[in-house]
Order: C-alpha cells, then sequence, then structure tokens
C-alpha cells in the first residue's frame, strides 16, 4: 500500500530516485578513479599540477610554424602542435570543399562518362579506411619521388622531391600595410554590398558588384605597392650540395612529405562525403522551383545561381560542417606518419618524458573538444543566417 | 556550301561517318601511343601533335552532334556524353586519361608483376611484387598467431558463416533462437575458442592476435556492446529526468568532440593509473571498452535521430494502455525507432570497421599493422606499395558491400513506407 502511494502520486520522489542513483553511481566511478590515480602518481612520485608546462621540453619538432627549439617550454611544443594541426585542417577543409564540390557537381551531369567516373570516385575513397590511404599517399607513392639532385622542377622556382617540396617564399616589405589595405577592401566591399543590395531592394536598380568588388579589391593593395613602400620579393630553392652523395635545396619554403601526404589523404577522403552532400542538396531543391525559375525567364545561369544553390546550401551546410570537424578531428591520425601535430608532439614525445599521462591527455582531449565546439558554433551561426526568414 | 552547313538531319549521310572516322581516329592516335608507344603524328610540330588528338575528336564530336537525327543510337550517344561542346572535351579528356593510363596500370598489376618464388630476389619485374603478399599471407590475416593452431581461428569464423547462412532459411521460430545464440552464446565460446586456455586447447596470449581475423574479432564484439549502450544513451539524452539527460547528453558529446586516437591513446596510457596498483587489464580488452565506447556515442545520435521522427501519439497511445517508461520503450518506441535508423546504424557498423586499423596505436596489429611490419622486414624492404593496395583493396571489398548492402536496405525501407 505504501508502495503503491509512493508510486502514484509522490511523482517528485519518484523521478528523484533514478537521477539520485546515477549521480551517486557516477560520483562514486569518478572518486574511485580518482584517489586510485592519486595513489598511482604518488607511488611513482609525482604529483598532479600544470606547472611542467613552463619546464624546458628539450626535444625538437621537424616542422613548426613559430619558433621553436628544444630550449622552449613544453608549453610552446604544445602550441606547436596545435598551430600544425590547424594548418592541415585548414588546407585539407579548402581541398576538400573543392574536389568535393566539383564532384558533386559531375555526379549530376548530363554527360554520363563524368558522372560515372565521379561516382567511382565516390565509391573508391569512401571505402578505403583513412589511415589506410594517408600510409598509401607517404610510404608509397610519396617515396616513389626522385631525389633532391633530379627532383621534379616546375619552371624551376619549386621542385617537388622525396625530401618534400621545396616553393619559393615570400619576402615582404611593410606587410602590414598591405595587411590593412586587404582588410580596408574587405570592409569596403561588404558596405558596397550591403548599399547595392538596399538598393536592389528599395528601388529596383541592379549595381554590378561583382565587378566593382573585384575592381576594389585589387586596386586598394596595388595603391598600397605603388605609393606606401609595399614590396614583394622572392626567394627561390636553389640546389646546394652538401657532401659528394647528399644534395638538398637551400633558400625557399620546404613543405614536408607528412604534410603532402596527410592533406592530400585527408582532402581526398572528405571530399567524397562532401560530393555526396552536395549532390543531395542540388537533387534536394524541388523541381518546381527550377521550372518556375525558367518560367519567368531566368537563364540557365541563373537559376542554378538565384534559385538553386541558395535553397541547395541550406540543406549541404550542416553535413558539411560535420565533415569538417571529422577531418579536423582524423587529422590526429597525423601520429601515424610522424607529422608533428598535437597528438604526436604533446600526447607522444611529451607524455614520454614527463609521464603525466592525466594531465597531458586531458589537455589534448580538451583542445579538440574546443576545437570541435568552436567550428560548430561558427557553422550554426552561419547556418542559422543561411535558414530560411519564415514571415 | 553543304560543307559548311550545321549539322542537321539533311546532311547526316555525308557528317556521321565523317565525324565517326575522326572520333575514332583521336582515339586511334591516343590508343598507339599509350600501348605501342608509336606516335604518327610526330611529323607535326610538338606542341600540335600533343593536342591533335584532342582537335580532331573535337570536331568529329561537333559533325555528328545532330539532334533528332532519327537514329536511335546516335541520339542516345548524343544526349550522354556529346550534348555540347564542354561536354564534348569532358567526353574526350575523360577517355584520353582512361586509355593512357590503362598501360601503365596493367604492367604494374600483371604483365611486369611476379608471382612466383618465396623472396624478395625472385622479383625481377618492374611491376608489383605480389610474392611479398604471398609468403606473407598467413600474417595478415592471423597475425602472429601460431601456424599450427589457425584451424581455431578458421573453425570459429566457419561456424559465424554456417549459423548465419542457416538463419536465412530456418522458420521465424527458430529464428530467433538463432539469433539469440549469435548474441549471446557464440561470441564467447568464439572467444575462447581462439583465446584457448581451456579444453585441451594451448592458450594463446591476445598480443599474438593479429591480422584481418583480429579486424573481424574487434568489429564484432564493438558492434555487438555498443549497440544497447548506444540506445540506453539515445534513450537518456531524451529523458525528461534533468541529471541523466545531461550525464547523457555529457557523455556523448564527450566522445564524440574528440578523435579515436585519442581516446585509444587514453587506454593505453591514462586508464592504468586509474586502476588500483598492480590491476592488469589485456591491452586488447583495453582497446575493446574504447572503441565501444566511442562508437556508442555515434550509435546514441543515429538512434536519437529515429526517436526524435516518432510522432508524440505514439507515446501518447502507449501510455494510456498504462505502459510505464521501459514497456513502452521496448514494445512500442523502439522497434519502430530503430527500422527508421538501420541505415544510420550500418553507416555506424561501416564506420566502425573502418576505424579499427586505429589500434596500430597501443600497439595491436591488424592488417595496415602487419603490412607495416612486414614492409620494415629486412628482406622485404620497399614493398610498402604493393602491401598498402593489397590492404587497400581487402578493405575496399568489405567496406563496399557493406554500403551496398546498406544503401540497398535503405531502399527498401523507404518503398515500404
Amino acid at each position: 500500500m505504501i508502495l503503491k502511494k509512493f508510486n502514484i502520486e509522490n511523482k517528485k520522489a519518484r523521478d528523484l530516485i533514478p537521477q539520485a542513483i546515477t549521480v551517486l553511481a557516477l560520483l562514486s566511478v569518478i572518486i574511485y578513479f580518482a584517489t586510485n590515480a592519486q595513489i598511482n602518481m604518488g607511488n611513482r612520485g609525482i604529483s598532479f599540477g600544470f606547472g611542467f608546462l613552463n619546464q624546458e621540453a628539450s626535444f625538437d619538432i621537424t616542422f613548426s610554424m613559430i619558433e621553436y627549439d628544444g630550449s622552449h617550454s613544453y608549453g610552446r611544443a604544445f602550441l606547436v602542435g596545435l598551430l600544425n594541426t590547424i594548418l592541415v585542417s585548414v588546407i585539407g577543409i579548402f581541398f576538400a570543399t573543392i574536389i568535393g564540390v566539383i564532384v558533386g557537381i559531375a555526379r549530376l551531369s548530363d554527360n554520363y562518362l563524368i558522372a560515372k567516373v565521379a561516382e567511382w570516385y565516390v565509391e573508391i575513397f569512401r571505402n578505403i579506411p583513412l589511415i589506410l590511404q594517408i600510409f598509401f599517399w607517404y610510404f608509397a607513392a610519396l617515396r616513389a619521388l626522385p631525389l633532391p639532385e633530379n627532383g621534379i622542377s616546375f619552371y624551376d622556382i619549386s621542385f617537388l622531391t622525396i625530401k618534400g617540396w621545396y616553393v619559393p617564399k615570400f619576402i615582404w616589405t611593410n606587410f602590414n600595410i598591405f595587411l590593412l589595405s586587404l582588410i580596408a577592401a574587405f570592409i569596403a566591399i561588404y558596405f558596397i554590398n550591403s548599399y547595392a543590395t538596399k538598393q536592389r531592394e528599395q528601388f529596383g536598380k541592379q549595381i554590378p558588384t561583382t565587378i566593382i568588388s573585384l575592381t576594389t579589391l585589387i586596386l586598394i593593395p596595388l595603391i598600397t605597392f605603388l605609393f606606401l613602400g609595399v614590396s614583394l620579393t622572392f626567394e627561390y630553392p636553389v640546389l646546394k650540395q652538401l657532401s659528394p652523395t647528399v644534395f638538398t635545396y637551400a633558400g625557399g619554403v620546404s613543405i614536408i612529405p607528412e604534410l603532402i601526404a596527410l592533406a592530400l589523404a585527408l582532402s581526398m577522403y572528405t571530399a567524397t562525403f562532401i560530393a555526396e552532400n552536395v549532390r543531395a542538396g542540388i537533387l534536394g531543391v524541388g523541381k518546381g522551383q527550377k521550372e518556375a525559375a525558367a518560367s519567368i525567364g531566368l537563364n540557365k545561369n541563373q537559376i542554378l545561381k538565384l534559385v538553386v544553390m541558395p535553397q541547395a546550401l541550406r540543406i549541404i551546410i550542416p553535413p558539411t560542417t560535420n565533415q569538417y570537424l571529422n577531418l579536423t578531428k582524423n587529422s590526429s591520425l597525423a601520429a601515424a606518419i610522424a607529422y608533428p601535430d598535437i597528438v604526436l608532439v604533446f600526447a607522444g614525445t611529451a607524455l614520454m618524458q614527463t609521464g603525466r599521462a592525466i594531465e597531458i591527455i586531458s589537455i589534448t582531449m580538451l583542445t579538440y573538444l574546443t576545437l570541435s565546439i568552436s567550428i560548430s558554433i561558427f557553422m550554426n551561426w552561419y547556418n542559422k543566417k543561411m535558414a530560411i526568414k519564415e514571415k | 556550301m553543304n560543307l559548311i552547313a550545321k549539322p542537321s538531319k539533311d546532311n547526316i549521310k555525308t557528317y556521321v561517318p565523317i565525324g565517326l572516322s575522326l572520333v575514332s581516329l583521336s582515339f586511334l592516335d591516343v590508343f598507339v601511343n599509350a600501348f605501342f608507344n608509336l606516335n604518327f603524328t610526330g611529323f607535326l610540330p610538338s606542341q600540335l601533335s600533343y593536342f591533335l588528338p584532342l582537335i580532331i575528336g573535337l570536331i568529329g564530336f561537333y559533325l555528328i552532334r545532330i539532334e533528332f537525327s532519327g537514329v536511335r543510337s546516335l541520339d542516345i550517344l548524343n544526349k550522354n556524353i556529346n550534348s555540347n561542346n564542354f561536354n564534348a572535351l569532358l567526353t574526350l579528356f575523360t577517355i584520353f586519361i582512361i586509355i593512357k593510363s590503362i598501360p601503365p596500370m596493367l604492367d604494374w598489376f600483371i604483365l611486369e608483376a611476379n608471382f612466383a618464388g618465396n623472396s624478395k630476389d625472385d622479383c625481377t619485374g618492374d611491376g608489383a611484387c605480389w610474392v611479398f603478399i604471398k609468403v606473407w599471407f598467413n600474417r595478415f590475416m592471423y597475425g602472429l598467431y601460431p601456424d599450427a593452431e589457425q584451424w581455431r581461428i578458421n573453425t570459429a569464423f566457419l561456424i559465424l558463416f554456417a549459423v548465419v547462412g542457416v538463419s536465412f532459411f530456418v522458420t521465424e521460430k527458430l529464428k530467433k533462437y538463432f539469433i539469440l545464440f549469435l548474441v549471446f552464446v557464440f561470441p564467447f565460446l568464439g572467444i575462447k575458442l581462439i583465446s584457448g586456455g581451456s579444453f585441451g586447447l594451448e592458450y594463446v596470449e591476445s598480443a599474438a592476435w593479429g591480422g584481418l581475423s583480429l579486424t573481424f574479432i574487434i568489429s564484432a564484439f564493438a558492434i555487438l556492446f555498443c549497440f544497447p549502450i548506444g540506445v540506453i544513451l539515445a534513450l537518456g539524452r531524451r529523458s525528461s529526468l534533468p541529471a541523466i539527460k545531461y550525464i547523457s547528453i555529457g557523455f556523448i558529446e564527450l566522445w564524440r568532440g574528440v578523435p579515436l586516437i585519442t581516446v585509444l591513446f587514453m587506454s593505453a596510457v591514462m586508464f592504468p593509473m586509474f586502476l588500483p596498483d598492480g590491476t592488469f587489464i589485456d591491452k586488447l580488452i583495453r582497446v575493446l571498452i574504447a572503441i565501444t565506447l566511442f562508437e556508442a556515442a555515434y550509435m546514441a545520435e543515429v538512434v536519437r535521430g529515429g526517436l526524435q521522427a516518432l510522432p508524440k501519439g505514439q507515446y501518447e497511445a502507449a501510455k494510456s494502455l498504462g505502459m510505464g517508461y521501459w514497456r513502452m520503450n521496448a514494445l512500442i518506441i523502439l522497434p519502430q525507432a530503430l527500422k527508421l535508423v538501420i541505415p544510420g546504424i550500418a553507416n555506424t557498423l561501416l564506420a566502425l570497421v573502418k576505424d579499427t586499423p586505429l589500434i596500430f596505436v597501443v600497439g595491436l596489429m591488424e592488417l595496415a599493422g602487419m603490412i607495416g611490419l612486414a614492409k620494415t622486414n629486412p628482406k622485404w624492404l620497399g614493398m610498402a606499395m604493393e602491401g598498402y593496395v593489397f590492404a587497400g583493396l581487402v578493405f575496399w571489398v568489405i567496406c563496399y558491400a557493406m554500403s551496398r548492402y546498406s544503401q540497398n536496405l535503405e531502399k527498401k525501407l523507404s518503398t515500404e513506407r
């Protein structure tokens, strides 16, 4: 009787019990783990804390975008790894988007051959594990490149060799002014576009924004070159002999093969998923929309640009965001081919040296969580902006 | 006059033969160049000779582009690969690239490749050294599992295939028992058979397991465990009880926000710190736990999609019949929700199979890991290409079959609704 009363009438208590049990169970697991960790760390003579980040790292990193050598701290090494992760993710996202959009549109081509080739591209690269593709590019394909002394030359300014891809280095004077001018140009374009939209919506006037924007984008930076002392020279890689049989390139920028292999594999793999999203998005726009657009006299390009694409983008963006996130997370496979990303530098080398498993793994995981969450917040914002504004 | 007229039905008799022969001529030029290394336009300036097939091909395609010609095959051809100049150009490019890439591929895979022999020295051709795969095949399939005991792995998989095969043909009532056997009895029977240690079977430690069979073992167990955990997490996320809801959300988002490789690192170096000193959990089991929790979070999101797609009326109807939370979910909600997301589940399982090679980071070697080991063997240096092409093919066949199956399932289920 008491049980029945309890069950039916006291809903609050009934809701509370499972929650309390779950929370208690979780807490006890956490406490159990924490005590064990404390005992274990005590046995090994280490104490929990993040002070080690300031200690000297004393290991070298093969590829770094900021100044780094063994005398810098673990914190700096972490930053180097993080920047390398971001670098390969950005390159991967850039190329994956381009390849993905092209392949996605090609899959819908009326040309049977092109559609079939695109379909097979997707089927082949989607169904091979990414790690195998990375291994293939790194251990098999790029290892077949020639040695520096007979590297593949692109008009003698860039060389592709087994040790990496040597490209010219940009040497700027007054780079800051140039950067500011670019920012100014983008702000100007933003205002021109919003003014043009207003004019179009209020008075029906068409302003050729594309041409004006392009001119602004070229003209303003050009002025800095002509009058404000900005200049750009290139430093070309030159073959240099180290010993009778060993050659290398001096000058220029060397893009290491690890980065090439990783970026190639990531973008080609992710492109297949993006292609499927693009295809689904374009197919998702109703036939009636295209017919309606054609019936008011728009031509084929206008239909694609003004009617199909804006609607397709709404379908394409959310799943593509997910793919960008996946690509960023997949870039951690870098550790497999020794590209110095955050996992290899921090969760690998730094962990081996300090033995601080808990701190380092937590920092690494938190970093990825932050990256994931910030990309998804940005994309949610963009998505909201693109969403249909219903009246 | 007739020559410069636009191709139309009137001049079909002259244009089509000329056009077709021009197109075939351009293909022939590329074909001869690719297969016999002959260039019969070599007398022309080098750049013109290079682009000549493209030019004559384009002219040929232009000449045969006749709308409503009345010839069925010509209309089909034009519609599919020759609807305008740009399309014709793309068609020519595609065909040329395909023709050009056939001879080197054929050479590497078959003509110049070596199949016979037992060591690297037997590979004398320029092509692939398939001897490498042949010699290492056992290792690629079974890892470092002792040769004499490999029948145990074979038997376990044979039983699995036999039971699955038979269960397709038995009656519904018997099928239930088959599935129960497969889910609750077989995995443990199979693992006992493979690991040994009792019934007179020699004990084989899990560090020796490897190769493709390890991929299957890990995938099978992870699938088995991640599914129920995923369902519970999905229900938890939809729960009206705040504590359970937010714990589920936190758990799901934590796993979904980090890469699998860090989770595996965690299972290898951080997890032992959380256990009482001296406790030892087998590496394989730790990896299995890590993969299971990781994939369960993805599974939970898929199942949640199905739960959200169900109309509210289903919940209300079940409650009005007096069903409690668990009975409602088990009998009414989940059967419908899961059916809705079968394709999503299949995709998650596919992702799981593709993720298994990552276990190399903790030192377990399935197929890709074994190839990494074999290619660094001093006697077999320089075999990376053969190894990874082989592994790629094996995984491709498995994953392609799975994705085709899930696509078929998707089609079948969408027509039923």
